[in-house]
Parts: C-alpha cells; structure tokens; sequence
C-alpha cells in the first residue's frame, strides 16, 4: 500500500485539492483560436518590471524556486513575491533532467521526503489545472551480480518498514518486464533480478515548471526573467535585498534555489559551501516506436533510461567527475554511457542520439539536501539536491516555502541541514540508494 | 575530452586521470584542539569557484602520480600545471 501505515507522526499537508483551471483553456478555446492562427492565445504568465520591495525574493526560476514561490502563495498567504531568474524559467537543470519521478530512497527522512514530493506530483496536474504529463510507469533497477540483489532485497527491506512500494524481482521477471535486454549466456551484465517501484516514472519536466510559473503568477507572484543576481544588499550582518542587473530590489528574506550556482551566490554573501558543482549529461535518441514501457537503472552500469511519449530514449548515466559550470559534459563519460547502453541493450546500437547537453548539478557528500537557513541572516538556502533534483521539485518547493514563512524547517526536512555537515549526522543517501547519486 | 599534460608522462587524455579536489586544503590539528565547527569546514566546505580554480590531478593509468592543475570551470582551459613540491599556479593567470 501506499506509505501511510507506518506513519506514527504524519505532518499535515494538502496533497491533493482540485483545482478548476483558468478557463483559458478547452476544446472551445483552441477552435475559437484556430480563427486567429492561433497568435492571440494570453500569456501564460506576465512579465513584469522588479517592484523596489517584496516580503520574499526568490532567486532562481527553476523548478525549485517556482514551486516555493507558488506554495508560499498557497500555503502561507505569502503573495508579495519575486522569482529572479538569470536566464528563461526552467533553463536550467529542470530543462534538463532526464525526468525521471520515484521515492524508492533508503533512509526513513529521505524516503518520507521523497514519497510526499510524490504523492504531490500525482496530483499536480489537477493542481496546478496543467498536465505534467505525470506516467507512473514504474521504475526497475537492475542486479547484475549475487551481491548487488543482496543489496535490492536490503533495499527493498528498508522500503517496506519506510511504508514505501517496492517489490524485489527475479531474473526472470525482470526479463519479462525488458524484452530487448542483452540475454545472452555472454552477456557482460546479466540480470540476475530488479527492485520495481511501481509508482516511480516521469514527467514532463517543462510542464512542471511552467505549471508552477503559471499558478504562482495567477497568485500574484512577479516571475522576473533575464535578471540576473550580481550580490546582496546587506545591512551589517543581515541580507536585506539582493543586487541585480535590473537593479536593486529588497526583501526582508531571500532565497536562492540555484542548484550548481549554490557556491557563486554564497561566494557573493561571503560564506562556503560543502558543495561541489559536477556536470551531469543527459541524451535523447531518434524517436522510435514503443521499445520501453517503464524506468530501468543498472547498478552494474550506473546507465538508466525511459522512453518519452515522443518516442526518444531518454538516456542517463553518472557524473563527469571534475568540476564544471560548462552545460555540456565531455566525451569519455558520453563514451562510457553508451557502452554501458549497448552492453544492456545490444539493438539500440542502430540509433542515432539526436541531442546530447549537461546540467550543472550541486552535489553534497551524503547526497543529502540543504534546506536550512544560510549562514547570513536573511538567506535561506534550498541546494545540495545533486543528480537528484527533479523529482523533489514539489517537495522541496513546499518545505522551502516553509521555512521561509515560518523560519521554522518542515518536519519532513528537519534533517536536511547545513548543521549535520558539523555534528556528523549524515544522511547517507549516496551510498545507501546504491547509485552515485 | 580534457588534455592533461602530466609533469612526468606529457599530454595525455582525460581517462588516464582523476580528479583529487582543491588546494590548497590544509589539515587542521592537532586533533584535540580542533572544534566540530573546524574539522567540518576542513572536511566538507569549498570554494566550488566558478572560473579558475587550482586543484589535484592523479595520473592513474600512467606514473600515478600527483601535480596541481591550474583550471578553468568553465571553459576547461588549463593555463597552468605544476609539481606537488612546485610553488602552486597563481588562481588566475597573469
């Protein structure tokens, strides 16, 4: 069942309330448009000049800063906001991502998270009166070796005392599941079984951020694109606004939601990070017609893809493992991925890759988020989410938003602190989730 | 594909290394005189700097060795390289 039984202390939320869409859209409106070539739908949001002063400012119109923005509205009443956002909504990693959605995490914090990110996700749609294109597909990740199923039968045990779905497969299960997997007695990496979370998938990763953009910009929120954050307005030791290209604009509170930028802002506010900013690649094959019906990640490999409804490949692997702010990664890890491809899924050796491009993603030791407040009063960070931020996007938006109006952190992101980089209270999802994360 | 001219073996490519992190780091200690706050910020803080940044580079598949690489994060240009026991690259070329 889902993960409630085991909750002794469940924090209250809204995770599913039906929300009627704006009307602008319906069969009626697209005929009624098609007399006007379709050139005079409205916007979808405004784009309005920075006022002098907001309650919150949000630097970062990704996913994560969208999210908050939209729940602070929400949730809090908290509707005098700004999204500063460098470049175009959702140009960064949200743009990126290989869109994969799962809560199948080790730890009781993370898979407690995780699990609310994605019980939001499967009503967001009616939430947000926007298709996320949500497809609950289910997600497979691959042994390839006696010692790795004794690692998913760890895993899939942790699981079940979290209260979260997951079934331990067998090879031959696991076969039926991806009929185009290498089966040969010599095969480099045979299957010898799966972890399935049947509720993991994908989404449409554009669409989550243009939905949150769209319901936070009907709340009242300034979506302020092309505006980039140059540094912080203080006042002694207190951050009181923020410096941008447009100007100066002052909060009371700011915070950032810049995923590998973390470290350049805090730079600007004088502090560090325990972040390291890695690229991570992503591709896309030609379209093909359905070969792959569900998520599948090799432990062997580090390689995992899906199909997307247009039909392309959606292809991920591990980091580039030396730092980089370039959005594009480099040939050998590009080269390593493939292999590992090819090795799992000899017939794929036939496509071309139509796209190929990185983002930039901030990873922490433990793989663990930082949802905390900085080491400046008047900031607050939401960073740290490493190769792992898309699907917390909802999650993270809502205990962000939490923080930042009640300077009190979420029950479900108590854990996620700058402090347990001191105490040792690591959360250590990277080796615990069995991937490099 | 990074092209890494190693002190010892000369330019080589990129799979033939692996990347140590920044320098200079310096251990605290001695050990029971330094605080949680200290030990933490030895472990776990860096400049994650966006632009040129000096860091270690092991030669793996070749001499094995390690030398300071001076590089940019960006544009992955490496302007400079030197031995462990040389005195480190400036953090931007002149």
């Amino acid at each position: 069942m889902r993960g409630s039984r085991l909750w002794v202390n469940r924090p209250s939320m809204s995770v599913t309330r039906p929300r009627v869409a704006t009307g602008r859209f319906s069969a009626l409106a697209i005929a009624r448009n098609a007399f006007s070539f379709h050139e005079n739908w409205p916007q979808l949001w405004r784009t309005p000049e920075p006022q002098a002063r907001y309650d919150v400012i949000i630097v970062g119109g990704g996913g994560h800063g969208l999210a908050t923005a939209y729940y602070l509205a929400k949730e809090h009443g908290i509707r005098k906001v700004a999204v500063i956002e460098k470049g175009w909504l959702g140009g960064g990693n949200t743009g990126r991502n290989t869109t994969v959605v799962r809560s199948n995490y080790f730890y009781p914090e993370s898979a407690h998270f995780y699990d609310f990110s994605l019980r939001l996700y499967e009503g967001l749609s009616r939430e947000l009166g926007f298709n996320v294109m949500l497809s609950q597909r289910g997600q497979l990740t691959l042994a390839h070796s006696r010692h790795q199923l004794e690692m998913l039968a760890r895993w899939a045990t942790a699981l079940e005392l979290n209260g979260i779905d997951g079934e331990l497969l067998g090879a031959a299960e696991a076969r039926e599941w991806l009929p185009l997997l290498n089966q040969t007695p010599e095969g480099r990496y045979p299957v010898w079984g799966a972890l399935l979370q049947r509720r993991a998938g994908i989404a449409r990763h554009d669409a989550v951020a243009w939905g949150y953009a769209r319901a936070a910009d009907a709340l009242g929120v300034d979506l302020i694109q092309n505006c980039e954050v140059v540094g912080f307005l203080q006042e002694g030791e207190r951050v009181v606004g923020v410096e941008t290209t447009k100007g100066q604009i002052r909060a009371p509170k700011v915070g950032i939601a810049v995923a590998g930028h973390s470290s350049v802002l805090a730079m600007k506010a004088g502090f560090r990070l325990p972040v390291t900013s890695f690229a991570l690649q992503a591709f896309v094959t030609e379209p093909l017609k359905p070969v792959l019906n569900c998520v599948v990640l090799s432990m062997a490999t580090g390689v995992y893809l899906s199909q997307s409804d247009k039909g392309e490949l959606v292809i991920g692997g591990g980091l580039d493992l030396y730092p980089s702010y370039a959005q594009r990664g480099n040939l050998p890890t590009l080269q390593s991925v493939v292999e590992g491809l090819l090795e799992l899924f000899p017939c794929f050796s036939r496509l071309r890759l139509m796209r190929q491009w990185a983002g930039i993603v901030d990873v922490v030791h433990d793989s663990t988020p930082i949802i905390d407040r900085a080491p400046v009063r008047g900031l607050y960070l939401n960073c740290g989410w490493g190769t792992g931020g898309f699907k917390a996007i909802p999650g993270g938006g809502f205990v962000f938003a939490h923080l930042l109006a009640t300077d009190q952190p979420h029950a479900l992101a108590e854990g996620f602190t700058l402090a347990r980089f001191v105490s040792g209270a690591l959360i250590d999802e990277a080796s615990a989730s069995g991937i490099a994360h | 594909m990074l092209r890494i001219e190693c002190p010892w073996c000369g330019p080589r490519d990129e799979p033939e290394f692996r990347w140590g992190g920044e320098v200079p780091i310096v251990r605290p200690g001695p050990p029971e005189l330094v605080s949680d706050e200290v030990w933490g910020e030895y472990l776990f803080l860096r400049g994650n700097p966006k632009g040129f940044v000096r860091e270690r580079w092991q030669h793996v598949f070749g001499c094995r060795q390690w030398f300071v690489v001076l590089r940019n994060t960006v544009t992955h240009e490496i302007p400079a390289i030197a031995r462990m026991t040389d005195p480190v690259p400036r953090s931007e070329p002149t």
